[in-house]
């Protein structure tokens, strides 16, 4: 009994502690001007799209939205496009330099990214793709990748070779047997840290506001506006930052615990 | 020949600019040295140094033993735990921009926290916390803006380690009639020690990065090592102190990696002595 009631107390204390913040943004971003101004008023009389709509219209939201989701798509594919196969050879193959490989890809996560920010500019300019997405995508898959060689080898060690060589038995190649058995019996995993990269790109902020003026992602672009701009602007920008990621961690719930644990490592 | 893109694109987009970062941060109008002595000089940088420190090291304390405490619950497996645990993980989705605007959205003069607490009559005007007059109050909104958004990164890597220990040792406890904090103390605790250890050693990393919670809230009120990074960069225009704020953050990190890895090191071989 006295147990029960403790989980029951405690339950309620991590609820609010950490649901609190996040409800409080989301209410302001609807609550109306003249209500957040107005210091006797803690809830709102009614609540209006108003400062979403203005942020993501009016003030071209949408755009900076895109760009983010832009980068994102386009670290996702590279860092998959290069990463998986690396990912696949390093659980099926046994060569020489192995373990230094992935000794020294996961040394890379124990850099602090920010480094590399300022003369990637440089190098940008010489290329002629300065302030453009693809250069903000290039720079994220540069911490997208290593992620994504790790966790694509610990899912496919978790499928067993010996599926793929019946495949093989039965006339598959080995890329055959890899597109038509392995890929689809490790796809939910695969997804699940396809949306992690997501959230690992959609929240970066110091990279991309550096290495973009115009074609700002979203919290690029909050960081640099947010603080001259009116306060309910801000909550709408907190709230539009939010909701996405927190939709899409909680279809990938299950698999919280083994992908914090490699995206660390 | 299938790692080879891998490879090359690490050292392409990881390796190179590094080298240029190093380049960048050690050429001078005034020698090899220049901008570090620069940054010496400045009163800027100690104090940057200073509150990266002073942050790191009341947050990352305050984490692990509320992440531990948080852990243990968890892991209690009563009815309803998962979704606890999903509630527990939100901050992790969450970028620091937008944790840094929840926490302005609750503390603004017009604020949640000053209407509520006009309302109930203890205050008779907003109370103030963010401005250059407040860099105190500002200084302690950040840490427990930190602890709120990253309490469940730590949370996350104690729970894996709690869940690894093997319930028979519990169980032979409860012969001996240990009581539950002796179990803690003399089982749980040792045996989390690996998982506490990468959660320090990632958490302390983590930190001395810390950028956007403090940008936003304090700007510049509040001095921080990324943020002068960042400040050098683009307001100043001067790539060459900017790397070498970069650069005292790499070698900082690279120091705390390695103290922590002797540790454990050392830990293992006494284990190994034995």
């Amino acid at each position: 009994m006295i147990k029960k009631v403790f989980i029951v107390f405690v339950s309620i204390l991590v609820i609010v502690w950490f649901l609190t913040p996040v409800v409080l943004i989301v209410l302001a971003s609807l609550t109306p001007s003249e209500d957040y101004y107005n210091q006797n008023r803690i809830l709102p009389r009614k609540l209006t799209l108003d400062h979403l709509y203005k942020l993501f219209v009016v003030l071209n939201g949408w755009r900076a939205t895109l760009n983010s989701l832009q980068v994102a798509g386009m670290a996702i594919g590279l860092s998959f496009l290069t990463g998986l196969p690396a990912g696949y050879v390093l659980t099926r193959y046994v060569f020489p330099g192995k373990n230094a490989i992935r000794l020294s890809i996961l040394l890379t996560r124990s850099f602090p990214t920010l480094i590399i920010a300022v003369p990637l500019i440089m190098i940008y300019l010489k290329l002629g793709i300065s302030d453009t997405l693809f250069s903000v995508a290039l720079a994220h898959t540069s911490f997208i990748l290593p992620f994504v060689v790790l966790i694509t080898t610990s899912i496919l060690s978790g499928i067993s070779v010996e599926y793929e060589e019946a495949g093989m038995i039965f006339g598959l190649s080995r890329f055959g047997a890899f597109m038509r058995i392995t890929l689809p019996l490790a796809l939910p995993g695969l997804a699940a840290s396809a949306i992690f990269a997501f959230i690992m790109s959609w929240n970066e902020v110091f990279i991309s506001s550096i290495l973009t003026f115009v074609n700002r992602t979203l919290p690029a672009q909050i960081l640099n506006t947010a603080m001259t701009s009116p306060d309910y602007f801000k909550f709408a920008a907190g709230t539009i930052m939010a909701i996405p990621a927190m939709t899409f961690i909680f279809f990938t719930r299950k698999y919280l615990m083994s992908m914090w644990g490699i995206s660390l490592k | 020949m299938i790692l080879l893109p891998t490879i090359v694109y690490l050292i392409a987009f990881l390796g190179y600019p590094l080298i240029q970062t190093f380049i960048l941060a050690f050429t001078s109008e005034s020698g090899t040295f220049g901008n570090f002595q620069r940054l010496m000089d400045t009163g800027d940088f100690w104090k940057a140094l200073k509150n990266t420190i002073l942050i790191t090291g009341i947050i990352v304390p305050l984490q692990l033993v509320l992440a531990i405490a948080l852990a243990l619950f968890v892991n209690m497996r009563f009815k309803g735990y998962s979704l606890i645990l999903y509630i527990i993980s939100i901050p992790l989705a969450l970028s620091d921009v937008s944790a840094a605007l929840m926490s302005y959205n609750i503390f603004a003069p017009t604020g949640y926290l000053n209407k509520i607490l006009l309302k109930l009559g203890v205050l008779d005007r907003p109370l103030y916390f963010f401005g250059y007059m407040f860099q105190n109050r500002e200084f302690w909104v950040i840490v427990l803006t930190e602890v709120w958004r990253a309490t469940p990164l730590v949370f996350v890597i104690i729970l894996a380690g709690l869940q690894s220990i093997n319930k028979e040792y519990l169980e032979a406890a409860d012969v001996f009639g240990f009581s539950n904090w002796q179990k803690l103390r003399k089982i749980i605790l040792p045996l989390l020690k690996p998982s506490i250890m990468s959660a320090l050693l990632i958490r302390t990393l983590f930190a001395f990065q810390i950028f956007g919670v403090v940008w936003l809230l304090a700007g510049r009120d509040i001095l921080i090592l990324a943020g002068e990074a960042y400040y050098w960069h683009n307001n100043v225009n001067d790539p060459h102190m900017s790397s070498a704020y970069a650069i005292v953050i790499a070698s900082v990190s690279l120091a705390i990696s390695w103290f922590y890895i002797s540790i454990l090191r050392s830990k293992e071989l006494e284990g190994g002595q034995k």
